[in-house]
């Protein structure tokens, strides 16, 4: 038994196939006890800290953080007897018999781990891109899916009986990208009978598909949904195809980069489908002379109120959207299809778009219509400084219920914006630019802004969101005297 | 200090409740609430000690088995921390004769009833089905659906009703336990009407830890938890379920209650779960920090600790030696929790009748059979 042992990364919850490395928390060399917290990792459910599971010194760490790990996988090796008479650590050629790739199926144990060959059986089989669908509860096996031989029997054609490897398609590991080398992959007929689940049987047969020409991916070389889909669109279904088309060798795939889908790319990207195909969107413009809403600014810097705070024109767009929510409160609902409801909201949650390093988050003001000029601009100020900092906590990113973007500071003049879910309006600011523009009757160079408003057609009508749109205008035209009239 | 009502304050949900010592670590002698019931407790410095030991050991078990949960050693676990006086308060108002009914999260319970902190690991291991004899140890098996164990303790103690086990001073109870999302499961609710009606010696104890997995308690009930049992006709109460002293002096009272013919109690213990809801949740998605910190402060270890060290009824050595016996009897329990055995495939024919039938004992042996057809196969 080796004194240095390898941990692998365990499904911290159920049925989960992998996991980030966000931090380590120790280094190769430290000394650590049992249950000491070694890293932090960040699993489709949860971030958690994983406590040592023996003490000793770290002897090497797999993976950097912001790798993703697959489930089962080495991460860290502890020497659990530092200081022994044994050799010393060599920790580039790990002897742990778990993590050698070891192409030998070594057949007489029962307990010889394949362990990224996903289980045979499982529902749904290994999805694109080699995760492995999961339904509830059970996650994939990251154990041994090698059956021991049987004893004198026959060879049967689903199981392995020497220690020769599986068919080829049966190697086909989760892991390896789907992509153009099974395309490139003759198709074969084979005499035994083929194997895919009941489904994939329906589906072949409604696409006309004779499954004895397909190759099968999945697990003992099974056809999938995928493999199906895949020969129905194969221009050459019948004899081999020559070798892949020039084409195909310009663009090959050293030249892409994958950038694996997750974080607050993922997240932004079903928020942003589902927003876009619940919600009916409309846009609407408008163009707006801000030269005062400018002068105003420049008045709230001087006075004592404001001495030390920064302030900038979404602060007034920020007023001018809470404003005008006063007086259409119908604009800050949101549309609730489960019960049939609208609910409209008393309190303001302002939505700030934000880019950040790691995406974009769109955390927001609570209960702004409270907040005087002032504690609104440091909301303002606080919500940026901390979304830029990547330490945006989840409480604030929940329960918005009308947003701004503001894409003037990157010198864009407007936008047509998606709605955060379970939002109804929110509005694009665009740059500010001294432009010629009627004023007075005459000619003048002005300060001028583009306004977009999307709103939810489903509950906003065309004369709600222009009424809304306008007022905001109308306070930026002229903020001062618009507050006067208006509280 | 002095006489009290049920306590109001700063930290306190509206409408009060019977608090025995405060997170400061002061006792209150004796609570007496609206409707005259007096609680107290008069417990020996050796039972005080002895209560503390319970709250560091299960504390100390519980972390070790969310670490386990960590280490790829256990599937899920679900962890008590911060609940653990509302467990041991009403696990140790338990007579040998009651019978409790405990959801998944009652390993504290579980230990009051002097049972070998292991048994559940089978479970959360996926060795065994999590079964053993509940009548044995008087412990029903933990009940994964939420809510359905308020109906078998309704089930049971009609029987008890049924047996004359009730009606005297050293009568039969039950105890159901339950969190605050089980409130709306329709089981708990039809839990209450019949317990209610047939007057079953029950007491329901919900340990309100404030979310239903990420559901705050406001999307729960517009009326405090405990107010609910008046509606179903039996009195609700509402302890501080931080207070482990308090705790136990409600549910013992509720306990004889229902031992003697007086019929069900509804028992809200309030308290906060301090960890996720189980190893495969993550509370900072749906809580706020500062909430998490508020509830540190009443924390009901603490607590209990600054009034043993205040009345010099424990010294600093006996805290050391609780704090190190619970850590060797966290170690010892991972080791066995390690050496647990993988179940052998024949073991799924197991149980399935009481005394077998030739149907069964014929599949187990083509089982037998089929797997010793295997090269290496121990069978």
């Amino acid at each position: 038994m080796s004194r240095i042992k390898e941990f692998n990364l365990p499904d911290l919850g159920e049925g989960l196939t992998e996991g980030e490395i966000l931090a380590w928390l120790v280094k190769v060399g430290d000394t650590i006890e049992l249950n000491q917290p070694i890293v932090e990792v960040e699993t489709a459910k949860a971030a958690v800290e994983i406590p040592a599971k023996w003490g000793g010194v770290v002897t090497r760490i797999f993976h950097e953080a912001g790798t993703v790990v697959e489930v089962g996988k080495p991460i860290i090796a502890i020497d659990t007897q530092p200081g022994s008479s044994e050799e010393p650590p060599a920790p580039a050629s790990s002897p742990a018999p778990a993590s050698a790739p070891a192409p030998s199926p070594a057949p007489a144990s029962a307990s010889s781990p394949a362990a990224d060959e996903a289980e045979a059986g499982l529902i749904g089989g290994p999805a694109p891109g080699g995760r492995t669908a999961v339904l509830v509860g059970y996650g994939p096996r990251t154990t041994s899916a090698t059956r021991r031989p049987r004893i004198g029997t026959p060879v049967a054609s689903t199981t392995a009986t020497t220690p020769t490897p599986p068919p080829a398609a049966a190697e086909v590991r989760p892991a390896a990208p789907v992509g153009p080398a099974q395309e490139t992959v003759a198709p074969v007929v084979r005499t035994g009978p083929v194997l895919a689940k009941p489904p994939v049987r329906k589906l072949a047969r409604d696409l006309g598909v004779d499954l004895t020409t397909v190759n099968g991916t999945g697990p003992l070389g099974s056809v999938t949904r995928d493999d199906v889909h895949l020969a129905v669109s194969s221009p050459a279904r019948e004899p081999a195809p020559t070798a892949a088309s020039p084409a195909t060798a310009v663009f090959d795939a050293s030249r892409e980069q994958r950038i694996p889908i997750k974080g607050v790319r993922k997240l932004t990207a079903e928020n942003m489908v589902a927003s876009a195909f619940t919600a009916p969107h409309v846009t609407e413009f408008l163009t707006v002379d801000v030269t005062r809403s400018m002068k105003a600014l420049e008045k709230l810097r001087k006075r004592p109120e404001f001495e030390g705070a920064r302030i900038s024109p979404l602060l007034l767009v920020a007023k001018a959207v809470l404003l005008a929510v006063k007086r259409h409160p119908m604009v800050n609902s949101s549309w609730s299809g489960a019960t049939g409801e609208i609910v409209v909201k008393d309190y303001v949650n302002l939505g700030i778009a934000a880019a950040t390093e790691r995406g974009l988050i769109v955390p927001n003001v609570k209960d702004a219509g409270r907040l005087t000029l002032r504690e609104l601009a440091e909301a303002l100020n606080e919500l940026v400084r901390t979304a830029k900092s990547g330490k945006t906590p989840p409480a604030d990113m929940s329960g918005g219920t009308l947003s701004i973007t503001n894409v003037g500071v990157f010198g864009i003049d407007t936008g047509t914006p998606i709605l955060p879910p379970g939002e109804s309006a929110i509005l694009a600011f665009g740059a500010i630019r001294p432009t010629p523009w009627v004023h007075k009757g005459k000619i003048r160079i002005r300060e001028v802004t583009t306004l977009g408003l999307s709103f939810d057609h489903r509950i906003i009508d065309g004369e709600l969101g222009s009424r809304f749109l306008r007022d905001i205008g109308a306070f930026l035209e002229d903020p001062e005297a618009t507050l006067l009239s208006w509280t | 200090m002095a006489k009290g009502e049920s306590v109001a304050g700063s930290d306190i949900p509206a409408g009060g409740f019977v608090q025995l010592l405060t997170p400061d670590g002061e006792r209150i002698d004796t609570v007496t609430t609206a409707d005259g019931t007096t609680y107290s407790v008069d417990f020996t410095d050796e039972e005080y000690r002895g209560l503390y030991r319970d709250l560091v050991t299960v504390r100390r078990l519980d972390s070790e088995a969310v670490a386990l949960q960590r280490q790829g050693e256990l599937g899920i676990w679900a962890s008590l921390l911060g609940q653990e006086a509302a467990q041991v308060g009403s696990g140790r108002a338990l007579r040998p004769q009651d019978m409790a009914f405990p959801t998944y999260r009652e390993h504290g319970v579980l230990y009051c009833r002097g049972i070998d902190p292991i048994m559940p690991f089978g479970l959360f291991r996926g060795v065994d089905q999590g079964g053993w004899d509940p009548n044995e140890f008087k412990f029903n098996t933990y009940t994964i659906v939420i809510g359905s164990q308020t109906l078998h303790a309704t089930g049971y103690a009609m029987g008890v009703t049924m047996d004359g086990k009730t009606g005297s001073a050293d009568g039969e109870a039950v105890i159901a336990y339950f969190g605050d999302g089980a409130t709306s499961q329709g089981e708990v609710n039809e839990s209450f009407v019949w317990s209610g009606v047939f007057n079953a010696p029950i007491v329901f104890f919900c340990q309100n830890n404030q979310y239903a997995i990420s559901e705050p308690l406001e999307r729960q009930t517009r009326v405090p938890l405990y107010q609910r049992a008046g509606g179903y006709g039996f009195p609700g109460i509402r302890v501080d379920g931080n207070d482990v002293l308090a705790t136990y002096a409600v549910t013992r009272a509720a306990l004889d209650n229902a031992r003697n013919g007086q019929g069900p109690t509804l028992i809200e213990a309030y308290t906060y779960r301090m960890g996720a809801h189980t190893s495969s949740d993550d509370p900072t998605r749906y809580r706020n920090g500062s909430e998490v910190e508020a509830w540190k402060a009443k924390d009901p270890i603490s607590r209990l600790k600054a009034f043993l060290s205040k009345q010099k009824i424990a010294k600093k050595d006996f805290f050391a030696e609780v704090d190190a016996s619970a850590q060797a009897q966290a170690l010892h329990l991972r080791e066995r929790v390690l050496e647990m055995p993988d179940p052998q495939p024949v073991t799924l024919f197991d149980n399935v009748y009481p005394n077998g039938s030739p149907e069964i004992d014929a599949q187990r042996a083509a089982f037998a059979e089929y797997q010793a057809s295997f090269e290496g196969s121990a069978h």
